[in-house]
């Protein structure tokens, strides 16, 4: 008896989780597939009309702009934080003082939901109320910033809003990995007569490799799932000219009745994410061998 | 992917935490009237029905456009638990009746003589397969124009009854330093101008066959759409440019503080005026909107009633159908909500000019024919076939599109949505 629940507690203790897992996540994922081959519209109805769902989702122009608008928020979001976050982290890294108070302050707007940065960004970026607005109290007359307003820029608002939010956060996984880095290892390298710049650049670097590897995982997610903040600051106006395919999938299976649409979209975003993530994930936990 | 598992996580929470025990002899009541004069209102209901001895759950989903209930609603009715009646309007309630989720109250309707009480073409909507399914308690006008007479005094203009004298008008006011025209970005808002703007250059009878459901294709297709996005593409110029995102109580208020001269909307934005304490006629007038002066966009609020499975709830939704159509019911809730009473024989004595005008022109108009349904507010179309307009028309509104380009992605994505 012993000997039984010895051998087989670690199964029992995972079965629960893995059952949950396979029910809520593939399940539903499963589930999403095939309701997107359905012509469900307010309700799930097992009418199947195969890829129909599909060719309507791509001859829909909203459709069009939220995914253009994916790839846009998609490379500069990862990039720019990515680029900020790991410069913050160099910075850091220098033995400044006050180190532990600036590393807070670039790490707080991680904790603050999209939803408030959104709203707060909504007011800093209004033309009448805020960055406009102030320096054209300050003297500037033809000062003009209205991205927000605007259809063809208002998607760089959502970017500028999602870096301000994340790139703290890049910061302290990067200033984590630089931590790691074996003192000798520098201390070798500048005995040999390297500069700051050759340092980082041909040592340090290639050693935060495992880091840009979370790093990329976590912002593609964030950039992919983003909903609430196109929400809170532009509500995908002007128009639908902020859409993003979440707020798309969303509006369609609720607010449209569209269910079985809604439900196209959702497998495609799923596309996506594996389409960039599997060669990634593949490559990377290859090598560990 | 995520999202989709995030928001069914999110409905089965708000199951759990919802499904109370509701008493046999109760009502459980789903609507989305929680701000201040709307919740005065449905408060209002519920005590007329405990002096009717039926007790009340209340089942409100805060989100003004109800999408939020009505994804709440769709899990209980799966489910098996629905709410005694839930607030549904236009299509949707043949939606829900298709599906056989409704019950069905032509007793009380029969008791209460609705079909003499309720004019016909609001019966048409309260009834699914020629049987009441539910119980309408308001008819709002939406194509209402709000302006600030002290505004049009000082830049000598005057307040205008057609499209081409509104371009006119507006850019007197533009050019006295105001904004000409209050108005809110939001895809809804959009809708809402639009829809003015088709009834006004199209007339009722376009209106009718292009925009109301079954939607006659080729009346959409007709030179007609393009003259309505011409007019309405002109209109981009006297909106100001911080207006996208802007909620439209927050329009109304640019009237009434004499920064913008007009806006188009429904009679909920009188509720506004009248808490800011103005009086029609000296501090705000209202108007049709231009080229709509004998139409009447209507929008009518009901609710739907779901079938119960117990003879005492049952009963208690008899008692709240027939306590719907009461005339001290419409009286009040209609006064708090800016709107008139769905129903015939209700007294006008407490109403002020602008609820009259709504009165006589939903009368004149339903004479007339051009008494139609707002698309823009859920009552023409399904959901599907709004939503497309709502988009082709923001979109429009929100680029520098020509009419032809604007007439042409209507065309496109009706079709494709129907």
């Amino acid at each position: 008896m012993l000997n039984y629940l010895e051998k087989h507690l670690p199964k029992i203790v995972l079965a629960p989780t893995t059952i949950v897992m396979i029910v809520c996540m593939y399940g539903f994922i499963a589930w999403t597939g095939l309701l997107s081959l359905t012509k469900s519209r307010m309700m799930p109805q097992w009418e199947f009309v195969g890829l129909d769902q599909y060719v309507r989702l791509f001859a829909n122009p909203r459709w069009d702009v939220a995914v253009d608008n994916l790839f846009i928020f998609l490379i500069l979001f990862i990039i720019i934080a990515l680029v900020l976050g790991l410069l913050l982290a160099i910075f850091l890294d220098q033995k400044i003082r006050v180190e532990g108070a600036i590393r807070t302050i670039y790490l707080y707007p991680m904790a603050i939901s999209f939803i408030v940065t959104g709203t707060a960004w909504k007011w800093i970026l209004n033309p009448g109320l805020g960055i406009e607005k102030l320096f054209r109290d300050l003297g500037f007359a033809g000062f003009e910033f209205r991205w927000l307003v605007d259809s063809d820029m208002a998607i760089y608002t959502i970017v500028i809003a999602a870096v301000w939010q994340s790139s703290g956060f890049v910061m302290a996984l990067f200033l984590a990995g630089l931590r790691g880095v074996d003192d000798n290892l520098t201390k070798a390298a500048k005995i040999d007569g390297a500069s700051t710049v050759r340092l980082y650049w041909h040592i340090i670097l290639p050693l935060m490799r495992p880091v840009f590897f979370s790093a990329i995982v976590i912002l593609t997610h964030i950039a992919i799932k983003s909903f609430d903040l196109v929400q809170a600051l532009t509500g995908g106006g002007p128009g639908y000219s902020s859409d993003l395919p979440a707020n798309f999938m969303y509006t369609f299976s609720f607010n449209r009745a569209q269910i079985g649409m809604g439900a196209a979209s959702a497998m495609i975003m799923l596309f996506g994410v594996l389409a960039v993530l599997i060669p990634y994930l593949y490559s990377e936990l290859r090598e560990k061998k | 992917m995520k999202n989709t598992m995030k928001i069914s996580t999110l409905a089965a929470t708000a199951l759990l935490a919802t499904t109370t025990s509701v008493s046999a002899g109760d009502v459980e009541v789903l609507h989305w009237w929680t701000s201040g004069g709307e919740a005065a209102s449905v408060n209002y209901l519920k005590d007329k029905l405990s002096d009717a001895g039926v007790g009340w759950t209340d089942f409100a989903v805060a989100g003004g456009g109800g999408e939020n209930a009505m994804t709440v609603l769709k899990s209980r009715a799966i489910s098996g638990n629905p709410p005694t009646a839930a607030q549904i309007k236009g299509p949707s309630i043949q939606e829900w009746g298709d599906l056989g989720f409704l019950a069905d109250i032509d007793g009380v309707a029969k008791a209460n003589d609705w079909d003499n009480l309720l004019p016909a073409v609001v019966s048409d909507v309260m009834k699914h397969d020629g049987k009441y399914v539910a119980a309408p308690v308001n008819v709002h006008r939406v194509n209402w124009m709000w302006s600030n007479p002290e505004v049009f005094r000082y830049a000598g203009a005057t307040i205008p009854t057609t499209w081409d004298d509104f371009m006119v008008q507006a850019a007197k006011l533009e050019k006295a330093g105001f904004i000409a025209l209050a108005h809110g970005g939001q895809a809804w808002q959009d809708a809402t101008l639009f829809e003015a703007v088709v009834l006004g250059v199209g007339g009722a009878d376009y209106y009718n066959s292009a925009f109301v459901s079954p939607v006659d294709l080729d009346v959409l297709k007709s030179d007609t759409t393009v003259e309505v996005f011409e007019t309405f593409g002109n209109l981009r110029q006297f909106i100001d440019a911080n207006s996208p995102g802007r909620d439209w109580n927050v329009a109304t208020s640019m009237v009434m503080e004499g920064k913008a001269g007009m806006q188009i909307m429904g009679d909920w934005a009188k509720g506004e005026f009248k808490v800011a304490g103005m009086n029609v006629g000296t501090d705000y007038v209202c108007t049709a909107a231009p080229g709509t002066s004998g139409g009447h966009t209507f929008n009518i609020d009901s609710f739907a009633f779901f079938a119960q499975s117990d003879a005492a709830r049952t009963a208690a939704q008899n008692t709240m159908a027939a306590e719907i159509l009461g005339t001290d019911f419409q009286t009040v809730f209609n006064l708090n909500k800016g709107s008139i009473p769905a129903r015939l024989g209700v007294s006008r004595a407490e109403f002020d000019s602008c609820a009259h005008d709504s009165m006589d022109a939903f009368i004149a108009a339903s004479a007339s024919g051009s008494l139609v349904p707002s698309f823009a507010h859920g009552m023409a179309v399904s959901s599907a076939v709004s939503g497309a307009i709502y988009d082709s028309a923001t979109n429009f509104f929100n680029s520098d599109q020509s009419a032809q380009e604007g007439a042409d992605q209507l065309v496109a994505a009706v079709a494709a949505a129907m």
